[in-house]
């Protein structure tokens, strides 16, 4: 009874059914197992007391959770990112460049629409550039936390048999998405150079840190949201509808004195909270504000926004690990 | 099958795996959404129900020794196991281990079907615990034990079932951990190849590999095994020679079918 409850249902593939492997063996006379007398059983307890408690080579048989344990398995990881590539792919003809069709479609419609048909191209001087270095950014946040949530759940079939760090799904995520943010750059800076951009040190050095809040952020929510919805199937669409609002809520197809000429004095301050503001303005000031002729100024408090977004992203990332650390004894069970 | 006898006398070491007290209790949701929760609670049912999968359960296995875990359905067999494989955690007591533990649950739970045969060992081989140089050294060898070579570049969704239970079991059998757990596994494929997989564990046993075995081919566990375990509801009730815990399963057994 209760190993049909925990089973999973077997794949088609899945060879001998369960059935069959639970079936009782062959009736065969019921003889004695083995030459000499067999007393009958008793009822005993282990004889055999459990010993050395101080014994240090004894350990759980369970990690302790939390990302050092990914590291100590860089080479699954590898090969668990190479799964996910090969088989998202699988059988098209476009193979890994769908990664590339996707963005660029995101990029047309918003050229088009906001950049041509609602005149943002004026407002902004070289639009396209502006839009893509915001692109890039959303899409790499929006990517890694919709996967990383899907992660764990969508692994069931090993989460329940085989004991592995849990944390390498989420993790395998964010590298999935990570290679497809490395052309999607290199598509950035030779656009950029093409526009006449020439990089400065201080703007490298922010798309750095812009970069890193944005992985921070994705990986700590998606560690968050991957364990919860293990509990609750629910969050897996609570952060797909979240996703459309991200591209909305940054200023990736307008600019940020928009919202401090539009809106109320405390929807601008609510406004900069969010970190992911502060990395695409980072971003913006990287590959964008060279170009830039002044219409659009930098952003006020720039740099303190910055540390505040770092640090904001640092704290949901030890939270979501830590969370994720203390869930994760309980997946096996849940799913 | 010829007899083990000499294999049998259980070897004297340090514990391998030390089974402390444990209780685990699952809890069966009946509704999960709001409107099968309405709906039960309209009906005055109850919403969930737990039940002791395991019950203070201490267990302690010497290193190099073969322990077969017996026990009708839903004894507790396969939630030991998981236990000790670290799947699971106990709600109460402790589990250790020494060395790496690998186990036989479900074989083919790691493999991928859109990969192929070779891609598949070394994914399934690292999901097993297996670093890549150990993979490449066993690699030559999981391949002719399984016998499938010529699809090995095919994807083993391609694979038949039996095709794909023996790359499984070929890459599970070759990981050599130090505690090997076996659950169930032994209805794999073919007689010629279930012979294989027997002597394969055999082998793995007389290499002095600590192990603990699923199965509900009683005489074969008898013949395998040093030492037997028998759980009923979720209790060890028994824990000594194999063949007196073999000859209460099949009195449990023979009690199931008259009750029903």
């Amino acid at each position: 009874m209760r190993d049909a409850r925990n089973e999973p249902p077997r794949d088609v593939r899945g060879g001998p059914s369960r059935d069959r492997l639970n079936e009782p063996p062959r009736d065969g006379p019921s003889e004695p197992l083995r030459d000499g007398p067999s007393e009958p059983p008793r009822d005993v307890p282990d004889v055999r007391e459990p010993v050395a408690a101080d014994d240090a080579e004894l350990r759980s048989p369970a990690g302790d959770g939390g990302l050092m344990e990914v590291v100590h398995h860089r080479y699954l990881l590898k090969l668990l990112l190479r799964r996910e590539l090969k088989a998202r792919y699988k059988g098209s003809l476009l193979g890994l460049g769908w990664s590339y069709v996707r963005p660029a479609v995101n990029f047309a419609v918003f050229y088009f629409v906001v950049g041509v048909f609602m005149g943002m191209d004026k407002v902004i001087k070289d639009f396209p550039i502006y839009l893509f270095s915001g692109l890039v950014l959303v899409t790499l946040f929006t990517e890694t936390l919709q996967a990383a949530t899907r992660s764990v759940l969508h692994n069931a079939p090993l989460v329940r048999k085989v004991y592995l760090p849990r944390e390498l799904f989420p993790s395998a995520s964010l590298l999935v998405s990570l290679v497809h943010f490395v052309p999607a750059l290199a598509i950035l800076v030779v656009g950029a150079l093409g526009y006449g951009w020439r990089p400065t040190p201080l703007g490298l050095a922010g798309a750095v840190v812009g970069l890193l809040i944005v992985i921070l952020l994705a990986l700590g929510l998606g560690l968050l949201c991957a364990a919860a919805t293990v509990f609750f199937h629910d969050v897996e669409q609570v952060v797909d509808i979240v996703m459309i609002t991200v591209s909305w809520t940054v200023p990736m197809v307008y600019p940020w004195i928009h919202v401090r000429d539009h809106a109320p004095h405390w929807v601008l301050q609510v406004w900069q909270l969010n970190p992911l503001v502060s990395a695409v303005e980072l971003f913006h000031r990287a590959f964008w504000a060279p170009l830039s002729d002044g219409r659009v100024p930098e952003p006020p408090a720039l740099t303190a926004r910055t540390a505040s977004a770092l640090g904001c992203a640092l704290m949901f990332f030890f939270i979501g690990e830590a969370v994720f650390a203390r869930l994760q004894k309980r997946f096996a069970q849940e799913m | 099958m010829t007899s083990l006898a000499e294999g049998k006398r259980p070897p004297a070491g340090p514990p391998a795996v030390v089974v402390d007290g444990v209780s685990k209790r699952f809890t069966l949701r009946h509704a999960r959404s709001i409107k099968d929760i309405t709906v039960r609670l309209a009906r005055r049912q109850a919403l969930s129900e737990s039940f002791d999968a395991l019950h203070d359960v201490s267990l302690t296995v010497t290193r190099g020794e073969t322990v077969a875990l017996m026990g009708l359905n839903g004894s507790g067999k396969s939630t030991l196991l998981k236990l000790i494989s670290g799947v699971m955690s106990p709600d109460v007591g402790s589990v250790r281990v020494r060395g790496r533990v690998a186990g036989l649950l479900d074989v083919g739970a790691g493999l991928h079907p859109e990969l192929t045969g070779r891609e598949n060992v070394f994914l399934n081989g690292a999901i097993l615990g297996m670093g890549e140089a150990e993979i490449k050294r066993k690699f030559d060898t999981i391949v002719e034990f399984s016998g499938v070579e010529r699809f090995l570049d095919t994807e083993v969704k391609f694979y038949s079932s039996g095709m794909f239970m023996r790359l499984a079991f070929s890459i599970a059998a070759h990981t050599e951990p130090d505690i090997f757990l076996i659950d169930e596994v032994l209805a794999v494929g073919d007689p010629p190849f279930r012979e294989k997989c027997i002597r394969r564990i055999r082998e793995l046993r007389d290499e002095g590999r600590t192990m603990l075995i699923v199965a509900h081919d009683i005489p074969m566990l008898v013949q395998l095994c040093h030492r037997g375990v028998m759980l009923r509801h979720g209790h060890k009730v028994y824990d000594g020679d194999v063949a007196d815990a073999g000859s209460l399963w099949q009195a449990d057994k023979k009690a199931e079918r008259g009750a029903r």
